[in-house]
């Protein structure tokens, strides 16, 4: 039983890190019907962005002399990450997207593809290929609750990813550019003959979906412990396929799916085998394309003829 | 009487192809002789994949995986064939030329079967979605022949014996195979079923509005080309002493899709110079070998900026040639 | 029996019933217009009869059988063709090979036979082309059998559909507004093909038309329909004076004021 729960756990903190990177695949695609295939990529150079920032502000001090890096020290550096990420993405999208953005469905596929090639290309030969180990921007300490192992940076990443999803929230209900991004997501065309300047809507969406991925990357670190350049590969697939599961386009969607592809292979890999844990979310990425592929909280959309 | 032109004529193209042999391996060195012969695997897995990406429309981006299963194949089936063959026709290049070709027929079945297991559930999906469920069976694929202990899983399979596979792949056979190969989908591309596939990607609602049964034909195009890189696999296999999963990841399905954009989405010709392309270009870049997906990567998306249509576009080099009506080039066109 | 029957036609798009309870009767040879304000339901329809759609209740019967729900290269198999309301023809292809397409039943050649070019593949695919030519020929599309479809006029491209109908040898032709952009010249011409398509190729029309000149001109039987439903059926002269079919387009105000004056 202890066992259950604890994959439950283990399961639902790595399904939050892979909501927070969903979301973003989500509300792009929800507004430019667009796989953005580099978003893995952008979660790459935010934990990437951690790393460095973690190590200027001289975390490999406060390890040495076994202290705790400072807790506004470590809020920085998720700032600075999830500011920089937010960069990338909005250059991506302007170098990469927008110009075509009114061709033929497959040409910004393959510009998708390309731009996360490149980054994971570039990735390598900027951050040295091999692994690295994450710095410690927090300090693990470790309790038992009901004889399951629980550590602070578990408490972290639920916190974390909870207050971003529910700030995301608010700002899609409350804010107007949030509200510009849902008319976007129903009508890309009305809400430009609404006066809405998409261009400026569709950077923001950008930024965003690119600040939360940088923050699931630092929480990422923080829980696996090392880092690589293709680490964005298959989590950010894994990230899609939770988006799909969830409804691709729909926000709380992404966060459902993103638990329960965390939960799915994190059981699989507890009891099933570990060798298994990859396959089983492209297993559950064709399912739910050939039986359901507009997802679990997804809308059924009609073409008109 | 036509038949008996149409095999002299293949008795001498192959007489031809068997003189060059002669000449490419007298001429040039054991290193320029892999490049070409990995030009000709290439030409065949890009004429392959744009039968279905280009002709068809319909983006796969997993078809290394299909690659892979006609290179266990081909390898596998060799390897049970080569004792009862020899034990009939002795030992010598007969005999070896009938279990490489039963071999590559064999690993193109597979191939063309695992298309259809693949084709038949995804060509009901549309666009970035079918390229990525494409992707993930593709990952799959990869995934169980890494697993398969009967196959070597992750070290490879090597066959029976110590030296590894033989090394059937010749200049030859690889450059037979794609006669064979390019003469078969070009005559497909241009015939009523070309047709009805190059509709399908203009208008697949226009289409089934003219009674074209466009999902049997959707599967059917994939399946061709499974087969066709399940000949390619075949072929490759028997260049080295092995089959690895690692010869097919994903990167292996990008050089094939970095074949047939560079030389133009739709184009038979152009997929011929897309696949030169790539096998020189990684041979170039031997010493450079980070850089190269880096530029392969830019080069995918300037194209997609800069000139989607890629070299020539849908147009066929001898389209070019007579001067023909100026046909506009279709970039990657809507699959609805 | 009746060409074309429907009976009590439901279509629904989540919140939207587009078609309520539709039924009508097509004769063979019939020249039939199907009217209505926009949104009225009209290419639903269509795309209902030729299979895009599936109906949620009710039966289409063509030639007697039941169609509805049907994949839309079956029903075309069966005989019923289409063009559209935004000509969807093949614009990367040549004018022939856009007529060519929609071929199948001419040619058996299999997949092999193509790819070896066999003798009874070049015999198929010289019947499909002259056929083709036939066909261009009748809606005086010939010269142009060479040149991309794209680049034709707009008229040419609408015949263009026409004749790529007719390659199914159809019995019965959904035209979706085929006088759209067109002027009383050529509204006329439109005619008379209509006509033509009728009496020389035994065809029975089926016409969503807003161009009032076209439909009153060409349809002997006119069947009116306004947000989703049957509002009226007769002979042009009847539906011309029908009060239902003045509100529906004129809004009952109108009426009212053409009543009491």
């Amino acid at each position: 039983m202890t066992q259950l729960l604890q994959q439950i756990i283990n399961g639902l903190s790595l399904g939050s890190i892979y909501a927070l990177i969903a979301l973003g695949y989500t509300m792009v695609y929800g507004i430019l019907k667009l796989i953005n295939f580099a978003h893995g990529e952008v979660f790459m150079v935010g934990a990437y962005t951690g790393f460095y920032a973690a190590g200027a502000l001289g975390v490999a001090g406060f390890e040495g002399r076994n202290q705790a890096f400072p807790l506004y020290l470590a809020v920085l550096v998720l700032i600075i990450a999830m500011a920089a990420a937010a960069l990338l993405g909005m250059a991506i999208e302007f170098l990469a997207y927008r110009p075509v953005r009114s061709a033929p469905r497959l040409t910004p596929l393959i510009t998708a593809i390309g731009v996360s090639l490149f980054l994971q290309n570039a990735g390598m030969l900027l951050f040295s290929p091999n692994p690295q180990r994450y710095p410690a921007i927090l300090s693990e300490v470790r309790f038992e609750l009901f004889g399951v192992i629980v550590t602070n940076i578990k408490l972290t990443i639920f916190v974390v990813a909870l207050a971003l999803m529910l700030g995301l929230h608010l700002f899609v209900q409350r804010t107007w550019t949030g509200r510009a991004m849902r008319a976007l997501s129903f009508n890309i065309d009305a809400a430009k003959l609404m006066g809405i300047d998409t261009n400026r809507v569709i950077r923001s969406t950008f930024a965003i979906g690119s600040a939360l991925a940088a923050a699931g990357g630092i929480l990422f670190g923080l829980d696996q412990i090392t880092i690589n350049p293709l680490m964005g590969v298959l989590t950010g697939l894994k990230a899609f396929v939770a988006a799909v599961l969830g409804g691709i386009g729909s926000i709380p969607g992404a966060v459902i799916g993103g638990l329960l592809i965390g939960l799915a292979e994190q059981l699989t890999a507890g009891y099933l085998s570990p060798e298994y844990r990859d396959a089983i979310t492209f297993v559950i990425l064709i399912l739910i394309l050939l039986l359901k592929p507009e997802g679990l909280l997804g809308v059924v959309r009609v073409e008109k003829v | 009487m036509r038949a008996l032109t149409r095999v002299a004529v293949a008795a001498g193209v192959l007489l031809v192809i068997y003189g060059l042999q002669f000449g490419v391996e007298a001429g040039f060195t054991q290193y320029v002789q892999r490049i070409i012969l990995l030009a000709g695997i290439n030409v065949i897995l890009a004429v392959g994949l744009n039968l279905i990406n280009g002709t068809t429309g319909q983006f796969s981006i997993g078809h290394a995986g299909f690659m892979a299963v006609g290179a266990y194949g081909a390898a596998y089936i060799g390897v049970q064939l080569a004792g009862p063959v020899h034990g009939l026709l002795g030992l010598g290049p007969l005999a070896d030329a009938v279990v490489f070709n039963l071999a590559l027929l064999a690993g193109a079945i597979f191939a063309g079967i695992s298309g259809l297991i693949v084709g038949m559930p995804s060509l009901r999906l549309r666009g970035d979605y079918l390229a990525v469920v494409t992707l993930g069976f593709g990952e799959i694929i990869r995934i169980l022949f890494n697993n398969a202990t009967f196959l070597g899983s992750a070290t490879g399979y090597f066959g029976d014996s110590p030296s590894g596979l033989p090394e059937y792949t010749n200049f030859f056979w690889v450059f037979a195979w794609v006669t064979v190969i390019v003469l078969l989908i070009h005559n497909l591309t241009f015939s009523q079923t070309g047709r009805s596939l190059t509709a399908i990607r203009e208008d697949e609602i226009a289409a089934e509005a003219m009674a074209t049964p466009s999902t049997r034909l959707k599967v059917t195009a994939f399946a061709i080309s499974a087969a066709s890189a399940g000949i390619a696999g075949g072929l490759f296999a028997h260049m080295q002493s092995g089959v690895r999963p690692e010869d097919f990841r994903f990167e292996k399905s990008i050089d094939m899709i970095v074949m047939i954009i560079v030389g133009g989405l739709g184009s038979i010709s152009g997929a011929i110079l897309g696949g030169i392309f790539v096998a020189v270009s990684l041979e170039l870049m031997r010493d450079l070998q980070q850089y190269r997906l880096v530029l392969y990567a830019l080069l995918l998306i300037v194209i997609m900026i800069v000139r989607p249509q890629g070299l020539l576009g849908t147009r066929e080099l001898h389209h070019l040639l007579r001067r023909k009506r100026p046909a506009k080039p279709a970039a990657p066109t809507e699959s609805t | 029996m009746s060409l074309l029957e429907l009976r009590a036609v439901d279509k629904i798009f989540g919140g939207l019933h587009a078609v309520r309870g539709v039924s009508f009767q097509v004769e063979p040879g019939a020249i039939f217009g199907l009217i209505g304000p926009n949104g009225a339901g009209k290419t639903t329809l269509f795309n209902v009869i030729t299979g895009v759609y599936t109906p949620e209740h009710g039966e289409i019967l063509f030639r007697g059988q039941n169609i509805a729900g049907l994949k839309p290269a079956l029903i075309a198999e069966r005989g019923v063709a289409r063009t559209f309301q935004n000509i969807r023809i093949f614009r990367t292809m040549t004018v022939a090979e856009n007529v060519m397409v929609a071929g199948h039943h001419l040619h058996k050649a299999s997949i092999p036979a193509a790819m070896l070019r066999t003798r009874s593949y070049e015999r198929d695919e010289q019947a499909l082309r002259q056929r083709a030519h036939e066909l261009l020929d009748v809606l005086g599309l010939a010269e142009l059998a060479g040149e991309i479809a794209g680049s034709l006029p707009y008229g040419s491209q609408r015949r263009l559909e026409i004749a790529r109908g007719l390659m199914l040898s159809p019995k019965l032709l959904l035209l979706d507004e085929p006088a759209a952009g067109m002027n009383s010249q050529e509204a006329r011409t439109l005619n008379e093909q209509i006509r033509f398509l009728r009496d020389q190729l035994g065809l029975t029309v089926i016409l969503v038309e807003h161009n009032m000149a076209v439909v009153m001109n060409v349809c002997e039987t006119i069947h009116v329909v306004d947000h989703g439903e049957t509002i009226a059926q007769g002979t042009p002269a009847e539906i011309k004076t029908h009060p239902k079919v003045l509100a529906a387009y004129l809004g009952e105000e109108h009426v009212e004021n053409e009543a009491s004056a």
